[in-house]
């Protein structure tokens, strides 16, 4: 049921493990009036979950699988300040049971990008960067439909700070960030958490999450890293025994994986970009095993309207 | 230094944004102190439900005003409103909204807590929960809806008679408020110009906790703990003294034992039947005719309550729930079947957002207080702008719950006798868009329960009869628009409904309350 929750953390937290070249989770930043557009496909499917903290199946939604497309463009304002901006079409089934699966676009993103200091030593750099975002639902989705929903509606502002250090061509980054997320208003008009509230509004906790990645990397385009990605909801609530899952749970996900980034020869600034990312732990979420592949374009942005 | 002076800002903004109070929502926190228009003094010769009459169960005379021992009833009061810490106001503040809606809603909260299907054995069956171990998984009780029609129906029933002694024996004492005793108590709540002896608002809590006890049995610190602050309520608030309060939670808890003792052979305790009785509905829909229904959970669960439709009602006794049985569903190999599965298949899909918001705001599913419970909470929000007493709250929630209790009944037996397929058993592309319930489709529980509330209540509180009738429509489409019901089921379970509200208005008609 929690594969839903899966995918919603990637558009609305952390965007962590989609594109991932010069977005919110590496430490490479474009230069000035560069652009740079994707168009990734996601694919991602469980067939356990955590209810609370125990891993279980559950023969009447078998496997919860979803399917995405997502777009997205990185700008370099210059070459300290990059706006990226994404929004993915998300589509969720079961194979099991009778419910009946959701699609349709869900939040997009905008995010500042800022590179606030740098400074080598040693022949290592070191890169100390700010991010800013926020996102929102662009869709009435039905977002009090877990594990089918294909977002949870709520509008998020994140915060995060990253430090990103290179020597030669070894590098690692480490981040963390917070996102508030605004109230949910759900079609309900009561409804029971630990206790009874009668309200068809859902406060949502707070979430923090990691990210630490290390690779090899050779401009921008030629990347080969693993990472370790962890989110942890401060607050919320677990799933009872047999219940169903619910927006303000408490959903803890810990994942690790690989990327990887390729330039495409002969066509200049164009690249390809993969990931696989596998579920370790987690609670009141689906053990999500995803995949992802896309196309990215990076060119330098002329157009000037003098 | 330009960096960290900004650094350390955005760190700063960011902390403040992340670490903003919230502030609770549930929204039945805010409503203001019951100051009935009427205090109903008379209420002592309505007409009981259980008792033969309102005096049934006797009640000794309270001390005397004039007596050592009241005095220190008095201190104590004083002694409390001295210094009233604000947990104690809260308490006064919550409770002060009125005993017999607070609860009610107790109630709908441990429904919505315990209405968990159980989990599977490793063997492919289920365990049944077990009342006299409620703590061990499966926690007892499955607080499904019929369950909890009948809880809710037994704690109205059991308030009202008990609200109805009370105020019986408050005439007779004629006991004087504590502060028509004592001009230096405070009175901090509305209090009727009436008799103190017994406190109705014990007595109301006294039968609550007793019937609250029975239907989760698991709970009982929890709802002591409820009783105990109700009873003290009242003695902080100057209202009653702790003779009032102790003798009247006693005598609601006698009342209460009459409805125990009823509940204990209604029959609704053999509800879940045996594997013979499982097997029979499929041997008799098959020596019709018919498909038979099948439960499409995996794996497969048995039917729930199959034998609720024998239980004992309120309203309508077990002669009345068979003859009264409506004719039979379309049969499944009909054409009008085809033609009514076809409507479901297109509403599943073709599903709009408002339609899925209608399905989901009726859904009333597992994990929630259950539709029966979805139409007390309409009713207290309704009653609560109406300002009664708490004897007449107890009424009208009492012919509320009669009505849910036997709209169950009436339906579940409906349900067992036909054992109608669902229509994503007869055609898989029927998904639904909410969860299908484990049980045969004809008639419909949500339409059955919802024609009987909007019945009742509409002549309850005629003013709101049309966006009542409105309501229920809307609760009952719902279900066709989820995908997990025929149009023939809502259509047929609305009707019953409207039948069984009637009986409820011909009751009120004649309880002496209008």
């Amino acid at each position: 049921m929690k594969k839903i929750k899966f995918f919603v953390i990637l558009a609305c937290f952390s965007l962590t493990s989609l594109v991932q070249s010069q977005t919110d989770v590496d430490g490479i930043m474009m230069g000035q009036r560069n652009i740079c557009g994707g168009l990734v496909y996601g694919y991602s499917a469980w067939n356990q979950y955590w209810e609370g903290q125990t891993l279980r199946t559950n023969e009447n939604i078998g496997t919860v699988s979803s399917n995405s497309v997502w777009a997205m463009v990185n700008y370099g304002i210059s070459d300290r300040l990059n706006i990226i901006a994404m929004v993915p079409y998300i589509t969720n089934n079961a194979s099991a049971g009778t419910l009946i699966g959701q699609s349709g676009l869900q939040d997009a993103s905008l995010i500042v990008k800022w590179d606030c200091y740098g400074s080598k030593f040693k022949n290592v750099f070191y890169n100390f960067i700010a991010l800013g975002g926020f996102s929102t639902p662009t869709t009435n989705y039905v977002a009090d439909y877990l594990p089918l929903s294909i977002g949870l509606q709520s509008s998020n502002l994140m915060g995060k700070i990253m430090i990103d250090i290179q020597k030669d061509h070894w590098f690692a980054t480490l981040s963390a960030n917070a996102t508030s997320r605004s109230n949910v208003t759900i079609d309900r008009d009561a409804y029971y958490t630990t206790e009874m509230i009668y309200s068809n509004i859902v406060q949502m906790p707070t979430v923090l999450g990691y990210n630490l990645r290390w690779g090899y990397r050779k401009d921008a385009d030629l990347i080969v890293e693993s990472v370790f990605d962890y989110m942890n909801t401060i607050g919320g609530y677990d799933i009872r025994k047999n219940d169903m899952p619910f927006l303000s749970n408490n959903m803890d996900i810990c994942r690790i994986g690989v990327n990887l980034k390729l330039p495409i020869p002969l066509v200049n600034g164009l690249s390809f970009t993969a990931n696989n990312m596998y579920t370790i732990s987690g609670r009141n979420m689906g053990k999500a095993t995803s995949f992802m592949a896309g196309i990215l374009y990076q060119t330098e942005f002329t157009k000037r309207t003098k | 230094m330009k960096f960290s002076r900004t650094f350390i800002t955005t760190c700063i903004v960011i902390y403040v944004l992340f670490s903003c109070e919230r502030t609770p929502l549930t929204n039945n926190m805010n409503y203001v102190a019951l100051n009935p228009i009427n205090a109903d003094t008379s209420a002592g010769n309505w007409l009981p439900i259980l008792l033969t009459n309102a005096g049934e169960i006797p009640m000794t005379s309270p001390i005397s005003v004039n007596s050592p021992d009241y005095k220190l009833e008095l201190l104590e009061i004083k002694s409390w409103q001295n210094n009233i810490s604000s947990s104690e106001q809260a308490t006064i503040d919550y409770w002060s909204v009125g005993v017999v809606l607070r609860w009610n809603e107790i109630m709908r909260e441990l429904v919505a807590k315990y209405n968990l299907p159980p989990y599977q054995n490793p063997d492919g069956t289920y365990p049944i929960p077990n009342a006299s171990n409620p703590l061990a998984y499966p926690f007892f009780p499955f607080a499904n809806p019929p369950y909890a029609a009948r809880a809710y129906a037994y704690l109205s029933t059991a308030q009202y008679d008990a609200l109805v002694a009370a105020y019986h024996f408050k005439n007779i004492h004629k006991r004087p408020r504590p502060s028509s005793t004592d001009p230096t108590v405070k009175e901090l709540i509305p209090v009727p110009k009436d008799y103190s002896y017994p406190s109705e608002e014990a007595v109301a809590a006294g039968a609550s906790a007793a019937i609250l006890t029975l239907m989760f049995p698991g709970e009982q610190e929890y709802i002591q703990q409820k009783l105990t602050e109700c009873k003290n309520y009242r003695i902080m608030a100057g209202a009653n003294t702790r003779s009032d309060v102790e003798a009247g939670a006693n005598l609601g808890k006698s009342v209460a034992a009459k409805f125990i003792n009823r509940a204990r052979t209604d029959r609704a305790g053999k509800a879940v039947g045996t594997p013979t009785d499982w097997a029979n509905f499929i041997t008799n829909a098959q020596n019709k005719g018919e498909i038979p229904w099948i439960s499409q959970e995996s794996p497969k669960r048995p039917p729930m309550l199959p034998l609720f439709g024998k239980t004992m009602g309120f309203l309508i006794d077990t002669t009345e729930v068979i003859n009264g049985r409506p004719s039979p569903p379309p049969s499944t190999s009909s054409d009008q079947f085809k033609k009514e599965l076809e409507e479901v298949l297109y509403y599943s899909q073709n599903a709009t957002r408002e339609r899925i918001k209608i399905v989901h705001f009726w859904g009333d599913g597992a994990g929630t207080y259950t539709p029966p419970g979805h139409w007390n909470a309409i009713a207290c929000r309704d009653f609560i702008e109406l300002q009664m007493s708490e004897v007449r709250w107890a009424r009208n929630l009492a012919l509320l719950n009669m009505s849910l209790f036997d709209a169950a009944i009436c339906c579940w037996d409906a349900k067992y006798h036909y054992f109608n397929p669902r229509p994503s058993q007869m055609d898989p592309n029927c998904k639904t868009l909410t969860g299908l319930p484990n049980f045969p489709a004809y008639t419909s529980g949500h339409s059955t329960f919802s024609g009987a509330a909007a019945t009742i209540l509409g002549h309850i509180n005629a003013k709101r009869s049309v966006d009542y009738q409105n309501m229920a429509n809307e609760a009952s489409v719902s279900r066709l628009y989820g995908a997990i019901h025929y149009r023939s089921d809502i259509e047929v379970g609305m009707q019953m409904g409207k039948a069984i509200g009637k009986k409820a208005i011909m009751r009120a008609k004649t309880d002496g309350a209008e």
